[in-house]
């Protein structure tokens, strides 16, 4: 459980191809790190896959930073 | 000179003319091929033929949770699903004032709804292998529209527009989509036609015959294969000169 944001973090460096301080709280995946919205769906896809848990299309869409994801993550699993 | 080994094909429709020669030449390039369709026993016949390297999954694709399933059913049997060939496809002909909502919905429902859901559902696994081949077969009416069609003639066209959206949006992920318009193809459907009908059209095609189900096949072959790679969005015609699009 506590290990979650460094598997998220681990997640969003590995696809996104980002410096791992750049990974913030409030970094906004589009805004701040560079990704598309194919990426976005990517990174959902792989979140799904790490924590083995189901994210609909509706919540996807509300994971828009790190923070976002880490706290989706963290009530999902 | 296309070799597919290793590669997964799910092919729809395949227990027709043109469905089973697509399914040939893939299996002849090499790939695993899945084969679907509504009819049991032709899938199964086919599948003799072929031998190794083909399954067989039969699914009415106006049934949505059959539809819903076939991805998956496919990627468990072959392991993956790299190839989706989208051929199947209804007619339910009737002039415009005569059409009713049911011969328009069902044609929409099997011959573009049914297609949008299939490659939704292949997306995922392509997206990760960062390879991926979708090939839709639409129809010349789809592009000059045709009396008595405007069902079948609609959901061709409407392919052609859905195929080019998706191949925007995953063309960096290694995946093409592409379509492939056939013209008049000697087929069951085609040898219900009368002499008169057939000499009718024959008048419009420039190369004077109909064309074959291998013909399509080849067309779909070479969009399957890595040598189309810088190949997405794009409509291969495939009519003898019959309309030059």
């Amino acid at each position: 459980m506590s290990d979650i944001p460094d598997r998220v973090r681990k997640i969003v460096v590995e696809h996104l191809g980002v410096e791992e301080d750049k990974v913030t709280e409030s970094a906004s995946f589009i805004d701040d790190l560079g990704a598309d919205s194919l990426d976005t769906v990517e990174l959902v896809m792989a979140f799904e896959e790490e924590f083995g848990i189901e994210i609909p299309d509706d919540a996807a869409e509300t994971i828009q930073t790190f923070g976002d994801a880490v706290k989706f993550i963290k009530e999902a699993s | 000179m296309f070799d597919l080994t290793g590669k997964c094909a799910l092919i729809t429709g395949a227990s027709g003319g043109i469905g089973g020669a697509i399914a040939k030449a893939l299996h002849g390039a090499g790939a695993t091929v899945a084969l679907s369709g509504t009819r049991e026993a032709p899938l199964q016949e086919l599948a003799a033929e072929l031998g190794e390297r083909a399954f067989v999954l039969p699914c009415n694709l106006s049934d949505p949770e059959a539809v819903a399933a076939l991805p998956k059913q496919a990627a468990d049997a072959m392991g993956a699903v790299d190839i989706l060939v989208n051929n199947a496809g209804i007619t339910r002909d009737n002039l415009f004032m005569r059409m009713s909502d049911d011969e328009w919905q069902s044609v929409i429902d099997v011959n573009l709804t049914a297609n949008f859901k299939l490659c939704k559902g292949v997306l995922r696994g392509m997206m990760k292998a960062r390879w991926g081949r979708i090939v839709n077969v639409s129809s010349i009416v789809g592009a000059t529209g045709n009396p008595g069609q405007g069902n079948y003639a609609a959901a061709k066209a409407g392919l052609v527009g859905m195929t080019k959206s998706l191949a925007y949006e995953v063309a960096s992920r290694g995946i093409t989509a592409n379509a492939v318009a056939p013209g008049f193809i000697e087929t069951a459907m085609t040898d219900k036609l009368n002499d008169e009908q057939k000499s009718g059209i024959m008048g419009q095609i420039p190369a004077g015959r109909m064309g074959t189900a291998d013909e399509i096949a080849a067309a779909v072959l070479y969009l399957s294969s890595q040598e189309a790679a810088y190949v997405t969005g794009a409509t291969l015609h495939v009519n003898g000169g019959m309309a030059m699009l």
